[in-house]
Formats: C-alpha cells, structure tokens, sequence
C-alpha cells in the first residue's frame, strides 16, 4: 500500500487527537505559538479536503526555521520547559503538513502522545486528566484506522474499539499506578518555576497588598480537623509578623536580632488538623493561632511563625496542632517591647497627637485599646474593598479624612496609633475564617480569606490578639468577606454567589478536587508506602511493592486475558441450544443422554422413565429429529419445541 | 542495507496448520505474535514517558503511562484473538494456463461470534508484486479471498503455505499463522502461437478418415451466438436483418473426425509440442470441431464441448 497520501477518515481522527492534546497546552502557549499551530492543522486539513498540493521542503524548511528562531526569540533558548514544549508542538505540526504514509501517522500519533504528557509539567488537575483521556482515546482510535490497511472503518466501530481498548487497559493501569514503586527525589534536577509569580501572602504589607489578594479566588489551603473545628472568630491563620513600619511599609523582624523565643502557656488540649497547602513559592506555612506542634521540616520564628525549610513549590500537606487558648510571651524580653514601640516620629502628627491625648488622659492600655476600637466603630468608618489612595501623611489620612479601608488599614492605623501610646503592639498578617465544605468535612482557604490583625502587648496577659476590622465589621469574622462588604461583584465569584444549588456544586466539586489531590497528585513513595502498609498490616518495604504488583499484575493480566481471549463458545444453532435444554433437564432427572443413544432411542427411553411428560417429550424427539435430518427450515416448529421443553417442569 | 546478516529463515521451524479437507481451524498452538517496529518504538516511548514522570514526580504522568501500557497490552490480546479460531475452507481453485496467475479462492470464516478485521493473507514465500488480499470477516460471517500465484510450468502447481497476519487494532503486534491447505491447481500448457493452422490432413490411420474442413459443408441449423465463436461462422446476413446474433451449426456427420496426434505434431522438443497441441485443441474447440486427442500411450476419442477440452488440456497439462 504506497499511497502518497493519508486516508482522510485517519487524518481526521489524528488531527482530533492532535487538537486536544493542543487544547491542553493552550493555557501556556505563547499567542503565536498558538495561532501557528491552529494555522498548519487548518492549511492540512483543506489541503487534504480540497487536495492541494502537499507544501514541499522549500516551504516547510523555511517555516521550521522560523518556528525555531521565534521560540529562540520568545524564551531565549530552546531548553527550557516551556520552550522544548512549545518547539516539540511546533515540529509535530511541521511533520504533520509532510505525513504521507502510515508509518508517518504512526510517528505522529506518538508524538501527540508524549507531547500530551508534557501538558502535566504545567497543571495536574482533574480538568487535564479528562482532557488527556480525550485525547488519548482520539489517538487510539486514530492508530485502528491506521492498522487497518482498507481503512474502510466507519467512525463507530473504530470508537468503539478504542474505547473497549482504553476500559480493558483501566485495571491494569490502576494495579500499577497503586503498586509501582515512586521514587523519593528526581533523577535529574528540575529546571525549577521559582520565578513565577503566585498569589499569596507576602512577607511586607503595604495598602493594597492583601485587599489585591481577596479578589483571587484561588484557594490557598485546605484544613481538615481531628475533632469538630473551631468557631469561625477563633480560625486565625497565623502568618508573617510585621514589626518594623518605615510610615508606608510593614515588614518582619530581622531574623538577626537573636531575640529569645517566646514563651507559649496553655492549660487547654491542642487542636490538631492537617492541612493540604496549595504552592506559594514562599516559605509561611499557616498554622492556627498559637502553633504548638510543627509540621516536618520547618521552624519557628522568634515570633511564632512557621516557616518550611525550603519554599513551598508543589502542594503539600501537613499535620499540626495550635493552643486555641494561649497566653505569649508574657515574660517578654523588654528589647522585644522596645522594639515594638518604633514609629517614624516625623509623619502622621494628627495620629500621634490623638494617641498622646490618650496616653496623656492617663489611661491602662487596656482602656486606651477600647477607646480605639470604639473610634473605630462608632465614627464612620467604612470597610471597603476599594480604598481611596492615601496621601504623604497615610495614617493622618485614613484615620482623619478618608476613613474607608480594609483590614490591612485597620491593622496597621491600628497598631500605629498603639505604639503611639506607648502600647506594644505588631501587624499580623495570615488568612481569616474559611468555608467549610459538608461533603469533605473540611475547610476551604481561598486567597480571598487574607487578613490582617494586630497583637497588643499587655502586662501579665503577654501578646493579645486585637482585631481591629471587627469593630468595623463584625460580619467579616463571623461570616466571610461576601457579608462585610458592600462591593459585592468585586470579589471571586464563589465568595459572593448566593445560590445554594451553585455553591453546592462547587463544593462538591472542591471535595472531588481534595480527593484528587490526595488520591492522585500526592500520591508519593510516602503514602504508597503508609496504605499498602496498612493493609498488609506490617511494614513494607519498596521490595514488597515490587512483588505485590507483579502479582497483581499478573492477576488482572490472567483475569483479562482470561475473559477476551475466551471469545463466545461455536455458535450453536437455536434448535441445537433447545435439544441441549432438553438434554438438561433430563439430566436433571437422571435420565442421562449415553454417547451410543441416538436422539430416538433416547426420546423412548426418556418417555418410559416420564410417563406424565411422554407426550412432550416425543414431540421434542419428533421435532427435533425432523428438523435436524429431515433438512426443513421450520421457524414454527423451532417455537413449539420451545415451548415444549420449557413445559417440561 | 549493503550490510544485511544472511539469516537462515528461522520461520520455517514455525508449526504450520496442516489441513487438506476438514475446515482448517486456527488453535492457539498455530498463533504466533511479535511487537511490530511501532510495538517496539511504543515501549520506548512509554520507558522514556516513565522515565520523565519519575523525574518530575508527576502522578498524574504515571497514570496516562500506565493506561497507556495497558491499552497496549490490551492491543495484545486483541490482536491475538483476531486471528485465533479462525476457520479456512478451500474454495474453487479454476485451472489456469501456463504464464498465468493461478487464483486460490479460500472462504475465511468466523465461528465466535467476533468481526475480524484486516486480515490479511498472502503465499509464503510471498510473490512481490501481488500484495496480501486483506479483508474483514463480520461476526459469524465469512468472506472470501482470491490468493494469485504464478503458474509457469504445466502440470501441478501446488500452493506453498499461507501465511495469514493482522497488525488491527493498533498496528503495535504482528499476529500470525501458516496454513497449508493442501491446495494445487492445474496448469495448462501454454498454448503456442498461432502460427499453424489445424492439421487439416485427414488422419491415415484413424477408422474413418476425417477431412477437418468437411464439418464446415453439412449446415444443420441455427443457434444464438456464443462468445468465442468463430466470425467465419457467424450468421452474418441474419445479423445484419437485426434478428440477432447467429451461429452457423455443421455436422460434421461423425466422418470429419480432427486427430490431434503426437507423432504427428511438428515441433523441436516435446514441449513444443505439447504447446502446439494444446493450442490446436483450443482452436478445435472454438470452431465446434469434434476432434480427438492421441498421445503416446493414451487416447482420448474424439467429443467436442468444453469438458472435453479440460479432459484433453489436462491430459497435455499431466503428460
């Protein structure tokens, strides 16, 4: 078969299959890369439908070439991941526009494959497993059409095929997803995102910082308690603590202060929750107000911050546990305090006057902390998602003339005009709250849920939590972000969405999601190693696992082969599959059938052993014998012997 | 390849199907099965797909490689069970003449209740210029397929064995299987040029002496023309009142008897004349001329009709 050109119901499959697996990529493709691609699947198939001419070696050359110089161009090389991708993508194009014979498609179909693999470097989420399958069934399909020499398959039966192929493949892939033993760490080392930039809480805080970071919807971590988990005003997330104010920024301590670490006391049990965090490329790792035990491989700040050994690049999960009810750093070193203290004492001279007021009216910190929260509450202070832009003078121009803000306002206006008063006080920074999701029993972070809150120094009581937006809005630690404020269709969708139908949608599908990343994308040597473990009931080693799915292996194997290979026994005629019915049920009765007996002798002595179902059984003997060397073709009498036999009780 | 091992054939230590009546049913022992070349690269391209989930710890890359090995090990079976079970009945085998194609018709039938698809069938060792027949055989249903083979010589031509394959549904395993059926076709000699007339010398020493063109004189009637007819015969005037297309019948009155004889037949060598032979008998034949055929040691009696001419044919076929 040296046909010069494909057959156009297997270019059709291959180009399905090609375009989903392009599908995939499109989300990182650069735009032209893109626009290329669509460009060539477009010009292959009208010039296969129109028959054109294929481009020959003076047209493709030059594109190659082209295609090579804008990837260099885009990424400035062609080794990085998104480059190899994108060139790959480009080269299978090109092969695509010059296939001819069915090893050509072959080349391709493979291609398409491995190119389909590369779409995981990016994401893994469910959407491009399915995507895959897609894809991977289009191919499939593709390589019947191309495996049958004729190609006279209609679209169905190579569906069909394909399908049947890829549910029968189902087993053995999950005997060795479950049982192929995961390696601990790359062969090589991975040319690593960092740059990327992500959504998440930073380690400075300046206006705008977290009130950008609520119109995300993204989720940022997902928590599931031990026991029932706390009351929405006690689900702080502790992250960064920002001590020093420059009059614009906050940012954290030095680490090079060598402070003592402060003191936690609790007399209540722990509360202890695992959570399953989404990247961040930072190092916080968010634990509930006040950490007690650590995740692995992290530390804690002098001021009670967990952060990761490494930065968080890839979704990890750990268990921890927090004192809900604390007392910190009461036996405070007095540096701490002093430091705690520090304001630019040129700016702000409104704010620092009001606080001096306070101070001077010789007031307790206590009483001075009240009477901030009640300006805050009770003058027309508004919480917004859309602050106005602050002047020069930025807490003069909150607290005395704009008076509209979010959290990060309140907590830092908040904590100046403390330190101010010569009240020790620091910005924290974390997540707030979180939605709890029925299906999956656990809570949902979204990016939408950062906060800010302050911590007050008091003597005997140590560092206090003080929440300066909930005098503003109280809704907002109650009940979400989507109560507190007023500008509602700013925020994500899924935090403003009132209908239950829809909210129930997605919190299900937010419960396949965590399934799906504990099931599938955390799948690791650590956890292969726990479940298997568990089941056996002792400790296995990676050793076991290679035998266990070996077995396994060889099990679905045999069980498969077992039921395709078997095929349907001979086709028995009908009037066959009755006389055998017949013979069944004699048996039954032990009047058994002897290999000498022909079908009369044995209708007589069946007769003679039955003689309340004689009668029927001669007619079955007449019937059949009729029919069976008598050579007539007799629907009718097929019936009745049917009948007859099914009478025979 | 300028450099290509001279390997010894191994498939011919490979079991082959010996049937020569019953249908031939492929059991598994008759089945082999190898991964094609896109088999082979398909492995590669998991191990290198494996090799980079590894690496990049990508779960869900482990899952498509997997499904990936399981479609194909899937494709196995299927592969395999495609061809297994198979009947093959032998069909009409028609002789043919010497320099022609011998056609072996064998009905492929499915008995499991399974569409088989592309399979293909060709003689091994495979004539170059005749690709493998290839073709789909529904479920419980049974195609055909015509298996040419080049007939050179006179005689028996015996057909080498079949090698029946498929590569469906993914083109990633070779299945196949040898049959012999036993088959042979007649060869015809090849019948010379037409340079010689029909001997039209009465045979001497025939009982009555038959004057070839004798048959010609006798008109006995009518009957509707026949391709392969001789024009000489043709009614023309009958044709040409547009009564339709006639053909002058002559007896030949059992006296104009045409001995095609041996001995008598010019030519070098016996080939020659065996060709020469066969080509009169078919001249005879198309002429409606009765005619009788003596070799040494046997004698067919003179006839005319078209089994006579397969008596006689076969008999120069076997000589």
């Amino acid at each position: 078969m040296a046909e010069n050109i494909p057959r156009m119901t297997d270019l059709r499959w291959l180009l399905l299959g090609i375009s989903l697996v392009m599908l995939l990529h499109i989300a990182h493709f650069s735009l032209w890369v893109t626009v290329f691609v669509a460009t060539l699947a477009l010009w292959r198939y009208l010039s296969q439908h129109y028959h054109w001419r294929p481009p020959g070696t003076l047209v493709l050359l030059p594109l190659t070439v082209l295609a090579a110089l804008g990837i260099l161009l885009t990424h400035r090389g062609l080794f990085g991941r998104d480059a190899s991708v994108e060139l790959l993508a480009l080269m299978l194009m090109l092969k695509l526009m010059e296939a001819k014979s069915s090893r050509d498609l072959t080349v391709l179909v493979f291609g398409a494959l491995f190119l389909s693999i590369t779409a995981l470097l990016f994401t893994q989420s469910m959407l491009y497993a399915a995507g895959i399958l897609a894809s991977t069934f289009a191919l499939t399909a593709t390589l019947t059409g191309i495996s049958h020499p004729n190609g006279i398959l209609d679209w169905r039966t190579q569906s069909r095929i394909a399908g049947k192929l890829l549910l029968q493949g189902l087993p053995l892939m999950l005997a060795l997803f479950f049982l192929f033993p995961r390696g601990p760490g790359p062969l090589w080392s991975i040319p690593q995102a960092s740059g990327q930039a992500l959504s998440g809480l930073s380690d400075t805080m300046e206006p705008g910082t977290i009130s950008d970071l609520t119109l995300s919807g993204e989720i940022a971590f997902r928590v599931e308690f031990e026991d029932a988990p706390p009351p929405p005003n006690l689900l702080y997330w502790r992250g960064p603590v920002l001590w020093h104010y420059d009059g614009r920024s906050w940012t954290m301590a030095s680490q090079r202060l060598f402070l003592p670490y402060e003191s936690v006391r609790s007399d209540q049990p722990v509360t202890k929750y695992t959570v399953t965090m989404e990247p961040s490329n930072r190092r916080s790792l968010l634990l509930l107000d006040m950490p007690a035990e650590l995740p692995p491989e992290s530390s804690l700040t002098r001021d009670m911050q967990v952060l990761a050994n490494q930065p968080v690049r890839a979704r990890i999960r750990y268990d921890a546990a927090s004192h809900l009810d604390y007392r910190l750093a009461a036996d405070v070193h007095p540096r701490v305090l002093e430091l705690n203290l520090q304001i630019p004492d040129i700016d702000n001279p409104k704010s620092r006057a009001l606080a001096q007021s306070w101070r001077d009216a010789g007031q307790t910190p206590q009483a001075i902390i009240e009477t901030a929260l009640r300006m805050f509450r009770e003058q027309a202070f508004v919480y917004t998602l859309q602050p106005p832009l602050l002047g020069e003078q930025a807490m003069d121009d909150f607290l005395f003339n704009t008076r509209r803000g979010f959290c990060e306002h309140y907590a830092s206006s908040f904590v100046f005009l403390m330190r101010a008063a010569g009240v020790p006080a620091r910005v924290v920074t974390g997540y707030q709250g979180g939605e709890l999701n029925p299906v999956g029993n656990y809570l949902i972070v979204r990016q939408s849920d950062a906060h800010a809150w302050a911590e007050v120094w008091l003597d005997e009581r140590g560092w206090v939590r003080v929440d300066p937006t909930s005098a503003v809005s109280p809704s907002r630690i109650e009940s979400g972000i989507a109560d507190a404020v007023s500008e509602r269709d700013l925020l994500p969708f899924l935090a403003r969405t009132n209908s239950p139908w829809l909210k129930n949608a997605f919190l299900n599908l937010d419960a396949l999601d965590n399934a799906w990343n504990h099931w599938v994308l955390e799948y690791d040597q650590k956890r292969q190693l726990e479940l298997f473990s568990d089941m056996a009931g002792r400790k296995l080693s990676w050793q076991d696992l290679v035998t266990g799915m070996m077995l396994a292996v060889a099990a679905v194997g045999l069980l498969l082969s077992y039921f395709i290979l078997r095929g349907k026994p001979a086709n028995l005629d009908v009037l066959q599959r009755s006389y055998d019915r017949f013979l069944r049920k004699m048996k039954r009765r032990g009047i058994i059938r002897q290999a000498h007996e022909g079908p009369l002798d044995f209708g007589r002595r069946a007769a003679a052993a039955l003689p309340h179902n004689a009668s029927e059984i001669g007619s079955i003997t007449e019937i059949y014998n009729r029919l069976r060397y008598g050579n007539k073709d007799d629907a009718g009498s097929i019936n009745t012997l049917e009948q007859l036999v099914k009478s025979i009780r | 390849m300028a450099i290509a091992l001279k390997l010894p054939d191994w498939t011919k230590w490979l079991r082959v199907l010996q049937a020569g009546h019953v249908p031939a049913v492929l059991s598994a022992r008759h089945i082999y099965i190898l991964p094609t070349r896109s088999g082979w690269f398909f492995a590669l391209l998991l191990l290198l797909m494996l090799a980079g989930a590894i690496n990049y710890n990508l779960s869900l890359g482990f899952a498509l490689i997997f499904l990936l090995a399981g479609i194909g090990n899937m494709a196995m079976l299927h592969a395999w069970r495609n061809l297994a079970h198979l009947q093959m009945i032998s069909s009409r085998i028609d002789p043919v003449f010497a320099g022609k194609d011998a056609v072996f018709e064998i009905a492929l039938a499915d008995r499991r209740q399974l569409p088989r698809y592309a399979i293909a069938a060709n003689f091994e060792p495979a004539a170059a210029e005749n690709p493998p027949a290839c073709v789909d055989i529904g479920a419980n249903g049974q195609t055909l397929i015509r298996l040419h083979l080049p007939a050179p010589r006179r005689g028996w031509l015996k057909a080498p064995r079949i090698k029946l394959h498929t590569e469906f549904p993914l083109g990633l395993f070779h299945v196949w299987a040898y049959v012999d059926l036993e088959q042979r076709c007649l060869v015809y000699p090849r019948p010379a040029e037409k340079h010689l007339q029909l001997p039209a010398v009465p045979d001497q020493q025939a009982q009555g002496h038959a004057d070839s063109g004798s048959g010609d004189d006798d008109f006995s009637g009518h009957r509707s023309y026949q391709a392969g007819d001789s024009p000489k015969r043709v009614d023309w005037k009958a044709s040409a009142r547009e009564q339709g297309m006639f053909t002058k019948q002559f007896t030949a009155a059992g006296k104009s008897v045409l001995w095609l004889d041996w001995s008598l037949t010019p030519g070098n060598d016996e080939e020659q004349r065996i060709r020469q032979l066969a080509r009169w008998a078919i001249d005879a034949d198309a002429a409606q001329q009765p005619y009788g055929l003596r070799l040494p040691g046997i004698t067919y009696p003179p006839d005319t009709g078209k089994p006579h001419l397969h008596h006689s044919l076969q008999a120069l076929a076997l000589f």
